[in-house]
């Protein structure tokens, strides 16, 4: 089946332009116009995305579907759409403001090469808001807020989105002959794409610095800047559709795993065992298989984790709490007892020393046993096992002394949930192992 | 029981995760965030799992383009899904008016964070039960969520995903640190899925803001299915063109809160757990929860008696809730990581009540003794 499209002869609506004498908004609206009847696009598949100032009030003058958003945001939403629907053509319509305070979101978009066409309405000042100076305004141009001329350099939009990455770049005015050909070309383009379009403000620029037409190519001339096409490369890849290429269908890694109960704990009450390393011991990961294991004994288990935000170094330490109750509340105050790998594991834990109940045990590496504590003491030491552990296997060996000491648990759970681990149950399984020997080691 | 049965299987997660699921399973298609501790997990897992399932997951630029982009992805068709911190939430401040006044769905986890500015990036807080309330210009409402256990996150998520399709607005999910990152058992039986209705693609063409008064809100239309589509964050008409006309403005405000206002009973969720007995009525939210719950079991243990109302929805206020489980209390505590930011709300619903705060600061949890300690 064939559709017949009856070419738009327009896609204005029927609302005359509401800006001022001279103002460039409006031929640079026409030209968008004729570019949208050259490619003949279903208006519903146009979004115009108008930012804020005089340019933000264009999309109602179209047919087409519109977003007006936020100052310097349109950018952000015309990516979200592009994304979301990359069969859409999404045309961005922003003044130089727009550019300067939206400019983080100018040049990631560049640096994307997101397929959307950026039209920057660039007449040098805030129009809307009474003439004052802007990102693009000319050095030395007197606006509302720069009485003495303007300090600062301008922008150069086109530029700095072309050294980004943009797939099109163009630089002209809105006097050009060929501006709908550009906006067309532009659109076509599968890539970012922006044309700036220098014009005149005829409301507070033209009045304040005697700006003509003709001034456009002196301005250009002392920044030394290109105009026309200044950058076309299709072959950067577009956004949108590079996504789509490089997502491959997968499982999901957040569906629910759940852990067979295969043993019996005989814990009767809530238990807290506080293992205190240094980065590199995996100590969190050590504890994670440990209340894997308690689950498989049919206990609760939660995890509180500690460490510095450079997590490559310092202290980790790592509360396991278990209950044979759910686990409402997972906070700890002092654990019933305590492991210490290392020296900066003891300097986290120390405070915690003079509080344990005598009943309670601290189960220390050779190298950090020298404690005082009223809590009973035994030296968990790696030489005992018949394999040599490495640092990185500390933390996981020390939990499973812990639980053969404490008795926590069948230490049968821990060889489980080791076996368990998939691509490293053979290496956690010895682990578990060596653990085991240095806990019957030190009874 | 038989201490020989088995239970019911169990699995070793976190708040972070069940949030994920729940969005999945909701059907969020699209999610843009930034890094910041502690929402990145949610991040990194959506990268991950979105394209897998066909859908689209951004880092951005900033958080401002997180909830920008997230915006424009909804009205092409998406359900969306951005998360972050309070420091965020200061960023997302301008398009969560956008999102007001643009009616559109927009589901947002603030895991929350020990505040003011970086405050403590790594530490437990509920700072901003307030600032999601009134975090953008104008006051206009949203709707915010708070879940208490890794279950109710994954069922509050999907909750906020239909609540955001109903009412067209700006849902939050309002966590914090320790709910997302503290590695948990969860038996599966307790995560309960919510339906999320389907968006109707329904309403007049050309006129995207109409409303038919009994439903209170514009069925959604979006780009790319055969009609022209207008969105606008300026004061509008149901066409979506820009307008001065004071009854016409009047309207839309009055709209804007009103969707929200007037159906309350479709929002309002909590956990009532009251003894007839009990002369003391705690009232808590989130994390939390967790410790009153185990200072009721605790209280209950001694022979004493305590009831607990476990707000799951803090926006807009659940009056009718709070008043019906405030009825034949003497007091009523209100255990907060703020200093009191939601006791004023409950202070303001029940008047003339003996309603005290019990406050962390200190980047601590409130725990079951101090519960137990203050309503003793």
């Amino acid at each position: 089946m064939t559709t017949t499209i009856t070419p738009l002869a327009t896609y204005r609506n029927d609302l005359p332009y509401p800006f001022c004498p001279g103002c460039g908004h409006s031929p640079i609206l026409d030209a968008l116009n004729a570019a949208l009847v050259k490619r003949g696009t279903d208006p519903a598949n146009v979004v115009i995305v108008s930012d804020i100032g005089c340019s933000g009030l264009s999309d109602q003058y179209f047919i087409t579907s519109a977003f007006h958003g936020l100052h310097g945001r349109s950018i952000t939403y015309a990516t979200g759409i592009k994304l979301a629907r990359p069969d859409l053509d999404v045309v961005v319509v922003m003044g130089d403001g727009g550019t300067g305070i939206g400019g983080a979101h100018l040049l990631n978009a560049a640096r994307r090469n997101i397929g959307i066409t950026v039209l920057v309405f660039n007449n040098f000042n805030f129009g809307m808001t009474g003439g004052q100076h802007s990102t693009t305004t000319p050095a030395g141009a007197f606006t509302s807020t720069t009485s003495t001329g303007n300090l600062e350099r301008p922008l150069d939009i086109c530029g700095t989105v072309a050294v980004n990455g943009a797939g099109y770049v163009w630089r002209g005015t809105s006097f050009d002959a060929d501006l709908p050909d550009r906006i067309a070309e532009a659109m076509d383009a599968d890539g970012f794409a922006l044309l700036d379009i220098w014009e005149l403000c005829t409301a507070y620029f033209v009045r304040s610095n005697k700006y003509t037409r003709r001034a456009f190519q002196t301005t250009l001339e002392e920044l030394g800047w290109p105009s026309g096409t200044i950058q076309h490369r299709p072959e950067i890849p577009e956004y949108a559709a590079a996504y789509r290429a490089a997502a491959k269908p997968g499982r999901s890694s957040v569906s629910a795993a759940p852990i067979p109960v295969t043993q019996r704990s005989t814990l009767d009450r809530r238990y807290t065992l506080l293992v205190a390393g240094s980065a590199g011991g995996r100590v969190r990961s050590g504890v994670r298989l440990t209340a894997q294991a308690a689950i498989r004994s049919g206990l609760y288990a939660a995890q509180a984790d500690d460490y510095p935000i450079t997590v490559r170094s310092g202290h980790s330490l790592s509360t396991l709490v278990l209950s044979p109750e759910p686990l409402d509340f997972a906070g700890v105050g002092v654990p019933d007892a305590l492991v210490i790998l290392s020296e900066d594991g003891l300097a986290k834990a120390k405070a915690l020393l003079p509080r344990l109940s005598p009943e309670s045990l601290v189960m220390a590496f050779p190298d950090v046993a020298a404690l005082e504590t009223p809590a009973r003491l035994v030296v968990l030491d790696p030489a005992a096992a018949s394999t040599r552990l490495a640092r990185a296997d500390h933390g996981l060996a020390a939990c499973a002394a812990a639980v053969l000491l404490l008795g926590l648990f069948p230490t049968a759970a821990l060889v489980e949930a080791a076996a368990a681990a998939g691509r490293l149950a053979e290496e956690l399984g010895k682990v578990v192992a060596a653990g085991l020997e240095i806990g019957g080691a030190a009874r | 029981m038989d201490q020989r049965a088995t239970p019911p299987p169990r699995e070793y997660t976190d708040g972070s995760t069940a949030i994920v699921r729940g969005a999945l399973e909701a059907g969020c298609n699209f999610f843009a965030g930034y890094p910041i501790t502690p929402a990145s997990p949610i991040l990194m897992m959506m990268m991950r799992e979105l394209p897998r399932a066909g859908g689209i997951a951004v880092q951005t630029e900033d958080e401002i383009a997180s909830i920008g982009m997230s915006i424009g992805a909804v009205m092409a068709g998406a359900r969306a899904l951005t998360a972050t911190s309070g420091p965020g939430i200061s960023l997302y401040s301008e398009n969560l008016g956008l999102a007001v006044m643009g009616e559109i769905p927009l589901v947002v986890v603030d895991v929350q964070r020990l505040g003011p500015a970086t405050g403590g990036a790594t530490t437990v807080g509920q700072g901003d039960v307030q600032f999601v309330r009134w975090g953008t210009s104008g006051g206009y409402p949203i709707i915010a969520l708070a879940p208490s256990s890794v279950p109710d996150c994954y069922h509050l998520t999907m909750k906020a995903f239909d609540l955001a399709e109903r009412f067209r607005c700006p849902v939050f999910l309002l966590t914090d640190k320790e709910l997302n990152m503290t590695m948990t058992t969860v038996a599966l039986d307790d995560y309960r899925p919510a339906d999320v209705r389907p968006r109707p693609l329904a309403g007049e063409p050309g006129r995207p803001y109409r409303y038919t008064p009994a439903d209170g809100v514009p069925p959604l239309r979006h780009y790319g299915a055969g009609e022209t589509v207008r969105f606008t964050g300026s004061t509008h008409d149901e066409r979506a063109f820009i307008t001065k006309h004071p009854p016409t403005v009047d309207a839309l405000n009055r709209h804007l809160a009103a969707k929200i206002e007037e159906h309350r009973d479709e929002i309002e969720m909590a956990e009532a757990d009251l003894d007839p007995d009990a002369d003391t009525l705690v009232v808590s939210y989130g994390v939390t929860a967790g410790a009153v719950r185990e200072a009721v079991r605790r209280s209950r243990a001694a022979r004493g008696a305590l009831s607990s109302l476990v707000l799951q929805s803090l926006w807009p206020v659940p009056e009718t809730t709070l008043r019906r489980a405030a009825a034949g209390v003497r007091r009523v505590l209100v255990p907060e990581l703020n200093l009191g930011q939601y006791r004023r709300e409950v202070e303001r619903v029940l008047p003339g009540m003996d309603v005290s705060g019990l406050n962390r600061v200190d980047g601590e949890m409130i725990t079951p003794e101090q519960i137990l300690e203050a309503v003793r």
